[in-house]
């Protein structure tokens, strides 16, 4: 562990043939942190999770697991990873023991540790009832349990989870994200969904990734701010001429709804209320109604994912490549 | 010994599918009934046979041919074990548990292959224990049998490298058994196409049955262990190849 960052994307591509599924990624992923990986289906996800768990090949850039490179020292960089695909990849005619056992085995952990690391990895799951049981007889959220636990067997820097959520019953859900809280105090956590409450609760880094590239990178606190105020609806007695309320400072564009009512755009660090008011008071406008607007994750991730982009390639054919 | 590990993984999975346990008795039953008729063939005969002198024995009479039927009812069962070697890993995205362990793509490649060898090598001892039981009342050449069985280990081998390349190529378990019996079947008549006298002509080298021959006659040349051993080679380095290539298709 020679430094805090345990993953480290640069300029990251890959290309299905003439397509271009993830473009120019980097990012990088410090010790504890739990990172929340949000893009619509086909945007990536998936193609990028693989090129960090070696899966799949990149066609351009590197990766850096805790200071091994990926592409140069394949074995000894996966040995610092743990990987649960979309589908958990179980033995189903074994059971969890035996299952477990194997994983185990299979990350070099040397034979008198097994048990111990066995006993550490069901008890985090919650797979201690179900240990001697056949994993293709176990509910779709205890085999996702195994999978999770498959991943953290052997103790890795990085846990990468994609869509550890899809298709179980918020019950479960809420189980496998108190696992993942719970899981940061020793590994960082690459998670990957569609869902967006997911990041609020877990993740504290966000990362949206939209046809193959980045569209915003921040912490789970900065989005925050990002989605508290960046418009104001105002309303007045008296109709009021647009231009007057875009001649004001601090203002990017002021949107009409009717003669009365407006909706003033800003930038989320400006608040131009001051100025609407004075002047509202100046001119007698009679000021009825000023209040600021929160953006939900929900718009800022449609606002970033819809956005016109600029076409360098035909993107809507990407989903079923890139799945 | 992460291969000892992944052969383990494969022979158990095989075990606990009902489907190695129905060829291993359907093999068995059928090599019996293989192994009683010969028997009975050479009794009837071993009268006239003791008035010839250096007449062919009950190994040349039995146990030989058994080993040379054991061959081709192994080369139309043998595709159906290895079919899901890797197919069915990808079929149930479990490849990607393996991909991203730290295992290079020979360790799981020849892990495949010691498990699914180990399989043929317990469905050899139990064929071969039938003409062992002859040792109670008859003396076998045991030589001969030695020589016979290296034969039939080694073709298994081969048709176990031939079915795992084939096995990664495809998703459908159902296309590899296919086409690894067709490969096999036309590696294994490859010489019945060869019209000349010339017995050393390419296209009866490149059969397995040529090879397999002199072993079932009790000679070993080193010449056929090689053509075994290279032959399995090939297919594993090409299994090896197609394996990686999944990392980098495009």
């Amino acid at each position: 562990m020679q430094s805090d960052i345990f993953l480290s994307v640069k300029n990251l591509s890959r290309d299905y043939g003439p397509l271009r599924a993830v473009n120019d990624v980097s990012f990088e992923v410090k010790r504890g942190e739990v990172l929340g990986f949000l893009g619509p289906n086909g945007a990536g996800k998936s193609t990028t999770m693989q090129m960090l768990t070696g899966n799949l090949a990149p066609t351009e850039g590197q990766i850096t697991i805790n200071g091994i490179d990926l592409l140069d020292n394949p074995k000894q960089a996966k040995a610092h990873i743990g990987f649960l695909p979309e589908q958990p990849p179980l033995y189903k005619e074994l059971t969890v023991d035996e299952y477990l056992r194997f994983c185990a085995r299979l990350n070099r952990i040397a034979k008198p540790g097994i048990a111990q690391a066995l006993d550490t990895a069901k008890q985090r799951c919650g797979l201690q009832e179900v240990g001697k049981r056949l994993i293709g007889n176990l509910s779709k959220g205890y085999q996702q349990r195994v999978g999770i636990a498959q991943a953290i067997i052997h103790a890795p820097a990085i846990v990468i989870l994609d869509e550890p959520t899809v298709g179980l019953d918020p019950i479960q859900i809420r189980e496998i994200r108190r696992l993942i809280r719970e899981l940061r105090t020793e590994h960082s956590v690459i998670l990957s969904t569609h869902i967006l409450p997911e990041v609020q609760t877990t993740c504290d880094q966000v990362q949206i990734i939209n046809k193959g590239e980045i569209v915003l990178q921040d912490s789970v606190a900065g989005l925050q701010r990002f989605m508290q105020v960046s418009s104001t609806i105002v309303a007045f007695r008296k109709a009021v001429p647009i231009h007057e309320l875009s001649d004001l400072p601090d203002i990017e564009s002021v949107d009409r709804l009717d003669d009365h009512r407006f909706r003033i755009h800003y930038q989320p660090h400006d608040n131009p209320a001051d100025g609407i008011v004075k002047r509202a008071v100046d001119k007698d406008w009679g000021l009825l109604e000023l209040t600021p607007e929160k953006r939900s994750l929900e718009e800022i991730f449609v606002d970033l994912t819809t956005a016109e982009s600029t076409p360098v390639q035909p993107a809507d054919t990407e989903e079923g490549q890139a799945a | 010994m992460m291969v000892f590990t992944l052969a383990g993984r494969e022979l158990r999975s095989l075990f606990l599918s009902p489907l190695a346990w129905a060829i291993l008795a359907a093999v068995q039953a059928m090599m019996a009934y293989f192994f009683l008729w010969y028997l009975q063939e050479f009794t009837e005969l071993q009268p006239q046979l003791m008035l010839i002198e250096n007449a062919p024995g009950i190994t040349q009479w039995v146990v030989m041919p058994l080993l040379a039927t054991a061959a081709i009812v192994l080369l139309v069962v043998g595709p159906l074990l290895t079919m899901r070697l890797i197919s069915e890993e990808r079929r149930g995205q479990t490849l990607s548990l393996l991909m991203s362990a730290p295992l290079s793509m020979s360790e799981i490649i020849l892990g495949k292959y010691l498990g699914i060898l180990g399989f043929f090598l317990i469905m050899v001892a139990m064929i071969v224990l039938m003409p062992l039981s002859l040792l109670f009342g008859a003396d076998l050449d045991l030589g001969m049998l030695a020589a016979g069985l290296l034969g039939l280990i080694m073709l298994l081998a081969s048709f176990a490298a031939v079915g795992l390349f084939m096995s990664t190529l495809t998703n459908q378990p159902a296309v590899a058994a296919v086409s690894t019996f067709g490969v096999l079947l036309m590696l294994w008549i490859a010489n019945l196409a060869n019209t000349s006298t010339d017995k050393d002509s390419l296209l009866s080298y490149l059969s397995i049955l040529h090879h397999y021959q002199p072993m079932m006659k009790g000679v070993i040349n080193s010449g056929d262990i090689a053509y075994y051993a290279l032959f399995i080679a090939t297919f594993l380095a090409l299994s090896v190849r197609r394996l990686d290539a999944q990392r980098l298709q495009s």
